[in-house]
């Protein structure tokens, strides 16, 4: 029993920044066709260790073709919400979805070098207890740990819409949906909060169908993907408004939150403008009359190239789209992070103003066209993909791989796993470190990263930051 | 006859016992601090606090009262504290085994403060926690209904249950209100957690010893 709250709970986004920087980092091993099984690679990230920057324990899990994407910690500093009581769980499990089976592992990273399966739950139980399958996005939360799902039921996930369920955060029973009006939504992504003001904010990707085999051009070029966001009443369970961010924005992906809960806005990226190929960045916000609002603030070009050097399915479009696959921002709310993944690229931007983004910083890496290599000389497979910065906001880190069947019609000739770092400038500029890089076990790719102790895309804060 | 002294000791125990729900987190001081600082305002801490006194006090009476009435139905006083009694001693020893946090706290709205105080103190059995201190100052001489008009005892006796709630919040409310206003202005939020006791176990046991205490009285007559 825990007598104290878990040192690693922090009442302010400002305190988690100030707290012990991160030792371990937790990244998705995930086998693209499912020969081996999947697994989460423990990287060594104290730089004082001899085994620094390097893969120190592998959980690799039983079963196969499970395509471990995103997951997330059983508790946060969510817990030091004064109305929930839950000061004294601790931050020990990770929770790991296969978006592929729908199965779900617990994983106990109480001591990181001996991580080990703590416990699983089977895909039936998920779809007999909820409708949903495809379990994605891992939030700690009110009354448990939300999990955002990417399908419905049935064996393609289009018998009915998709949608957030709970689980409780100590027994890890599978609790039910959390929705108890989705009005139009009926697709699902990702989804964030603030638990003071009591929001929740949601977005879209696409059904099963949509994805699991790879991008549908047909679908993408007649705007079928995702391309709203609902804004919820978090406890009382109801979307009380959905915004349209107009039908040529397709696949409105992650939701960003400012970490700040006296602030009332936040981003969400767009993977592609199918009218012009360009990525782009929302910045949405709760106007005087409580209405929410969103204005698109950033927008990244597409590179020109010659149709040789582009894979089958951009050919038509003599041009490398830049592809906004994920953001984070930082937990000063400063500074949001962009991944470019088809041109290759990882941005920076400054968004103390909001409505006004200012890049500060570029890193060139990877890319369909320019395949920048790393600062050691060696290749980087596809393009700079999940990111998640230390609670310091010093160092950023990502991976590579978008989703499997994807990586392969936007990179067909690249493969392999790689995890890199870039530091940060005292005010803005992004640096990659040359002796940061992490080449993945043959034949496993790598996606999302978690840090010890949490980072900017995890823990909930209840208390304004002063 | 009851002494005039264990009277004064168990008016001790109610302003102790406000003391000890006050500084507790779980019965909502850093609701107030949170409020505070959202709204930017000190003045909001002191709104936020009369909120959740006014939920507390609430919850006390939803207990104390329906005590208070039964001691004028009841012939024998000694049932009435011995059963009262027993049911604290339960809803402690319900605590200590059931270990889970209600889970419909966390449902309540942010800023319905005096809602959430209420429920808090209902499903920790903040109120119960009282009631063998409240018959106890009752005393046997007013329980013990055939020599008195009922009317007139059961007048007094709900008006002893109104001072024991509002002695106890006024109590409550001061202990969270120092601790919260300490945090607010000076310490800051790093002293949240650092100050954050679980006391589930100190609270289910203090709600064994107030009900064995409250038998206790009974059968040794005082």
């Amino acid at each position: 029993m825990q007598i104290k709250p878990d040192p690693t709970f922090h009442a302010t986004a400002t305190l988690a920044m100030q707290a012990p920087v991160e030792n371990y980092g937790f990244t998705v091993m995930l086998s693209p066709d499912g020969s081996q099984s999947d697994g989460i690679a423990v990287v060594d990230l104290n730089n004082e260790s001899p085994t620094y920057g390097q893969i120190v324990h592998q959980v690799i899990v039983p079963n196969k073709g499970d395509e471990f994407h995103h997951f997330g910690w059983n508790a946060c500093s969510s817990s030091l919400s004064p109305l929930s009581g839950h000061a004294f769980l601790e931050r020990r499990y990770l929770i790991v979805p296969g978006i592929r089976s729908s199965r779900i592992y617990i994983i106990d990273v109480k001591d990181p070098l001996q991580a080990k399966i703590h416990k699983t739950i089977e895909p039936e139980e998920l779809f007999a207890k909820t409708g949903y399958s495809r379990p994605h996005t891992i939030h700690c939360g009110p009354e448990g740990i939300y999990v955002s799902t990417l399908g419905g039921g049935g064996e393609d996930g289009t018998d009915g819409p998709p949608g957030i369920f709970i689980m409780d955060c100590e027994t890890f029973e599978i609790i039910g949906q959390y929705e108890m009006d989705r009005g139009v939504q009926d697709k699902h992504y990702d989804f964030w909060w603030n638990l003071p003001q009591d929001y929740m904010v949601s977005s879209e990707w696409g059904l099963p169908p949509q994805y699991e085999n790879g991008v549908v051009p047909e679908d993408l070029l007649s705007n079928k993907y995702g391309h709203s966001i609902h804004f919820w009443d978090l406890r009382k369970r109801r979307n009380i408004q959905t915004i349209d961010l107009g039908e040529h924005h397709q696949m409105a992906l992650e939701i960003r939150p400012a970490h700040d809960p006296k602030k009332s806005y936040g981003f969400c990226g767009v993977v592609v403008d199918t009218t012009n190929l360009q990525g782009a960045i929302f910045t949405w916000w709760r106007d005087d009359d409580g209405v929410w609002q969103a204005k698109k603030t950033i927008t990244i070009d597409p590179h020109p190239a010659d149709p040789d050097d582009l894979p089958e399915l951009l050919k038509g479009f003599s041009a490398v789209p830049p592809l906004v696959t994920d953001i984070d921002l930082s937990l000063d709310d400063r500074f949001l992070y962009v991944a470019c993944w088809g041109i290759g690229e990882m941005h920076q931007y400054d968004v103390t103003d909001p409505m006004n983004p200012v890049l500060t910083g570029k890193v060139a890496l990877g890319g369909i066209v320019s395949d920048t290599k790393h600062p050691n000389g060696k290749d980087f497979a596809y393009g700079p993909q999940m990111v998640e910065i230390s609670r310091d906001g010093s160092r950023v880190y990502w991976t590579n791989s978008l989703y499997s069947t994807w990586d392969d019609q936007f990179y067909p000739d690249d493969e392999g796993g790689q995890m890199v770092m870039a530091r940060v400038g005292a005010n803005g500029g992004l640096e990659l470190d040359k002796d940061f890089y992490i080449d993945f076990p043959k034949g496993y790719r790598s996606h999302q990263i978690r840090l010890e102790g949490g980072d900017c895309s995890t823990d909930s804060f209840c208390y304004p930051s002063v | 006859m009851i002494d005039t002294g264990s009277v004064t000791a168990l008016w001790w125990a109610v302003v102790l016992s406000g003391v000890y729900h006050g500084i507790n987190p779980g019965m909502g001081w850093p609701l107030a601090v949170s409020s505070a600082l959202m709204a930017g305002k000190r003045r909001s801490l002191i709104s936020a606090l009369s909120l959740l006194a006014a939920g507390h006090l609430l919850a006390m009476m939803a207990i104390l009262l329906p005590f208070s009435l039964m001691t004028a139905l009841v012939q024998r006083e000694n049932e009435l504290r011995i059963s009262a009694g027993c049911l604290v001693v339960l809803m402690g020893l319900y605590l200590l085994i059931n270990r889970k946090h209600p889970r419909f706290l966390a449902r309540v709205h942010p800023a319905r403060l005096a809602l959430w105080s209420f429920l808090a103190a209902m499903a920790h059995g903040a109120g119960l926690m009282l009631v063998p201190i409240y018959l106890g100052i009752c005393g046997p001489d007013s329980l013990d209904g055939g020599h008195q008009a009922a009317q007139a005892l059961m007048m007094g006796n709900i008006a002893t249950a109104v001072s024991v709630a509002v002695v106890h919040t006024i109590a409550m409310t001061v202990a969270g209100g120092v601790v919260a206003t300490i945090i607010y202005l000076w310490l800051g939020l790093k002293f949240l957690s650092s100050t954050w006791f679980n006391l589930d176990i100190v609270w289910a046991l203090s709600l064994v010893m107030v009900g064995v205490f409250g038998i206790y009285g009974a059968l040794a007559g005082h």
